[in-house]
């Protein structure tokens, strides 16, 4: 089975420069890789740097030490030293990325929110309202709140929006945050579905989750993130 | 150009020293060498207020010569006090001849008209300018303004038509409506009604410009292309009277307005006094001319 | 999308005497991307935009800037007339004050037809049109077309600068504090906006300001400023969440959480 990434000797750390530079160390010797068709699940209690390595994955964490080789358009990538503008064009085109929160943005309405990558991805404005139509039904979003901007919902229904626009592309990689938070069993339900739908299309997933049910239901493989405490490596 | 006669032996020949003519004659040769670019030059004080025509008579002493027949007209009439006084003025300094017949004319000095008469090569039109800058009144700065001309940036020339069909639902400039030259320069032809523009294009005769308070001169040659700036959907189009000189039956010439008396009586009449003159002693007659045999009325150069 | 940036620039430097205005820049900006430079008064942020914009040219350096013909041109040795061109085609700049970037004494059409009479539109008709197209793209009421910014608020004012700016569609916008001085309300119309103006038109823009929130919603990029230096750059998400340099970290630190 194809492997789109791979990462190998990650570490990160923070620097507290406004308290007097201490250095927060939050994983070191980050090592694994994830296949095509599978679901693979970060473990681990909280505080043991899942969502970081999350996040430095997307490139939305700067990464201290190590490579994360992705396939991308054809090529190999470090993303770990990437350009902006080539993080950028893996974020469109390789790795899509679901939040643990919506970030909102004034005005826009969430039919609008859930299409935007699949425009920005080139698809037609109107094709991909649909698309993200039959994504909000499926999450059971009432149809009333679709031309809403989602700033005023409650949380669930944010999160659904915010998974909705997460599975309306066909990115190869999804990178998912903890993304059965806030939900009822019924939408979990749908979730899962979403999941293993993704994993018949070929999709490699790499996921946080919480729930014990969803994890069982979703995990090909579990990589424990307590291996790549950073004191375990300078032991 | 030095012949002198000897009553006006305190004057050099036309007033302006000969250094003097020299500088401004420069000025005019690359003027005419640049067509519509107004060339600065160092105006000199004139026994007359600026707004008088000190621009277009030191231009007309540059250029006047012994031989020379002069005309000078004030809104298209010889005998108005602006006209009257620069002939004067001439006829004393240079002692040439002069002329209220057009076609007599070698050099015609106006102020705000173009003789209906058709010019004809040899023949010199020199206008009396008051603001020579086209773009003043849209970009006050005299830097940028100057910019915009070496830049060809003309735009703003455009926003002013604009506005005008905007707020009047046609283009309600009527007088020193702005004309590009030989398709390169913008050029304000001075406040003549917008009936005149289409006689400045490609016209036979030379055409100087002088702003005596602006200090500027510019010029057209003979034979220069004259475009009246406008819009595909609205045309450049010259005003038109809904009815023919009331002197002498004329139409299709610019008319003034006279008022008669106090109950609200007027006539038009041709602004160009003397071509109406002319129609008149050739027979033309309007609905209000006097029934008197004009031929004894004929004004006289005044002296 | 073409692999080759639309603005190279390179150890651009400007000097006021000792005065170091910015020193040292590079970074190149590719076709659709949006940069937002940030830092404090006197970082050194604007007069950066300014010689970016030819508006002030620098004391050492190169900026070139890949032209419609595909042919890179190094901005610095242009003519004055090739420069004007260029800002009136190619380019924009919004203006912190719309004031400085509009006719106020001219209707609100005709600041919108203005770039396009420059370019030699002759039609009265298309012009407007194209003027009632972009007021109503930027929410400016169709009956407000013959009237003067003068007599607009200052959110209207901006929309109305920004409309006059985009109508030749230019590939590269600069905007100097776009929602400084106006209300939050106001500011967040005008974000999305923006924001939906760039997407929609491919747009590459670089946006000074000093307000985090704008660089976080309207760009993919970031450059942190301060003492005319560059002392941080990335993508704006990693930038805010993973700041690094210790500026950075205090600019973060700083912002209000409402």
């Amino acid at each position: 089975m194809p492997t789109p990434l791979v990462v190998s000797d990650v570490a990160k750390s923070f620097t507290m420069h406004l308290r007097d530079g201490i250095k927060l160390p939050v994983v070191a010797g980050v090592s694994f890789s994830i296949k095509t068709g599978e679901c693979t699940v970060l473990g681990g209690p909280s505080g043991a740097g899942k969502s970081s390595i999350l996040k430095m994955l997307y490139g939305n964490y700067a990464v201290d030490e190590g490579q994360i080789i992705v396939t991308h358009q054809d090529g190999l990538i470090d993303l770990a030293r990437a350009s902006p503008r080539t993080v950028l064009s893996v974020r469109r085109q390789t790795i899509g990325y679901v939040s643990q929160f919506l970030r909102t943005v004034p005005r826009v309405s969430a039919l609008d929110v859930v299409a935007e990558p699949l425009v920005e991805r080139g698809e037609e404005r109107e094709a991909a309202r649909a698309k993200a139509r039959a994504l909000l039904a499926q999450l059971n979003l009432p149809e009333k709140l679709w031309m809403l901007p989602p700033a005023t919902f409650s949380g669930g229904e944010q999160q659904r929006v915010n998974i909705a626009r997460g599975f309306i592309t066909e990115h190869p990689i999804l990178l998912l945050d903890e993304p059965t938070a806030s939900l009822d069993a019924t939408n979990r339900d749908v979730v899962i579905e979403l999941i293993a739908a993704k994993k018949r299309a070929g999709v490699a997933l790499l996921g946080i989750f919480h729930d014990h049910d969803v994890r069982e239901a979703v995990a090909d493989r579990i990589v424990d993130v307590t291996a790549f405490a950073p004191g375990k490596l300078a032991a | 150009m030095t012949a002198q006669s000897t009553d006006i032996a305190t004057y050099n020949f036309a007033y302006l020293d000969e250094q003097t003519k020299r500088m401004i004659r420069r000025a005019i040769l690359k003027g005419i060498a640049i067509p519509g670019y107004q060339v600065p030059f160092a105006s000199r004080e004139m026994p007359m207020p600026y707004g008088w025509g000190t621009g277009g008579v030191q231009v007309t002493a540059s250029i006047i010569g012994p031989d020379d027949v002069l005309k000078v007209i004030d809104q298209g009439a010889d005998d108005t006090t602006n006209a009257v006084s620069i002939r004067a003025f001439f006829k004393k300094v240079a002692n040439v001849a002069v002329t209220t017949e057009t076609a007599k004319a070698t050099i015609i000095q106006t102020r705000h008209r173009i003789p209906e008469h058709p010019l004809t090569a040899g023949q010199v039109l020199v206008y009396q300018v008051p603001i020579p800058e086209p773009l003043r009144f849209l970009e006050p700065r005299e830097t940028e303004t100057r910019k915009m001309h070496a830049l060809e940036e003309y735009g703003l020339m455009h926003v002013k038509l604009y506005e005008d069909i905007a707020k009047h639902g046609r283009i309600a400039t009527t007088y020193a409506y702005p004309v590009k030259v030989e398709g390169r320069y913008v050029m304000d032809p001075s406040p003549t009604p917008k009936f005149d523009n289409p006689k400045m294009h490609r016209s036979p005769a030379l055409q100087l410009f002088g702003a005596g308070r602006e200090k500027r001169i510019y010029a057209v040659p003979p034979f220069t292309d004259v475009v009246s700036l406008d819009f595909e959907d609205h045309p450049f189009e010259i005003q038109t009277f809904d009815q023919p000189c009331a002197l002498c039956g004329a139409e299709n010439v610019y008319l003034d307005e006279v008022i008669l008396d106090d109950h609200g009586g007027h006539m038009f009449v041709c602004s160009d006094t003397d071509y109406c003159e002319k129609r008149r002693e050739e027979g033309h007659r309007g609905h209000l001319a006097p029934e008197t045999d004009l031929a004894s009325e004929k004004l006289e150069p005044a002296q | 999308m073409t692999d080759e940036p639309l603005l190279r620039v390179s150890a651009l430097s400007k000097f006021y005497g000792s005065r170091v205005g910015c020193d040292n820049v590079s970074f190149d900006l590719w076709p659709g991307e949006v940069l937002a430079v940030v830092g404090e008064s006197g970082s050194g942020k604007t007069t950066l935009l300014n010689c970016l914009s030819t508006r002030l040219l620098p004391s050492s350096g190169t900026a070139s800037y890949r032209m419609r013909d595909g042919q890179f041109r190094e901005l610095y040795r242009m003519s004055e007339a090739e420069r004007r061109f260029l800002m009136r085609t190619d380019w924009g700049f919004v203006h912190q004050n719309p004031a400085d970037g509009l006719r106020m004494t001219v209707s609100a059409g005709a600041n919108v037809g203005e770039r396009l009479m420059a370019v030699g539109d002759r039609h009265y008709g298309k012009i407007r049109a194209t003027a009632v197209d972009w007021l109503s793209r930027v929410e400016i009421e169709q009956d407000r077309i013959d009237d003067e910014p003068r007599a607009f608020s200052g959110g209207m004012r901006q929309r109305l600068q920004i409309a006059r700016n985009l109508v030749t569609g230019p590939r590269l916008v600069f905007m100097d504090e776009p929602t400084g001085g106006l209300d939050v309300s106001v500011q967040a119309r005008l974000l999305d906006l923006l924001r939906g103006l760039v997407t929609d038109l491919g747009l590459a823009a670089i946006v000074v300001t000093h307000d985090l929130a704008v660089a976080r919603l309207l760009s993919q990029r970031m450059m942190v400023m301060k003492d005319g230096r560059v002392v941080e750059s990335g993508l704006t998400d990693r930038v805010l969440d993973d700041p690094r340099a210790p500026y950075t970290q205090l600019l973060v630190s700083s912002i209000l959480q409402v």
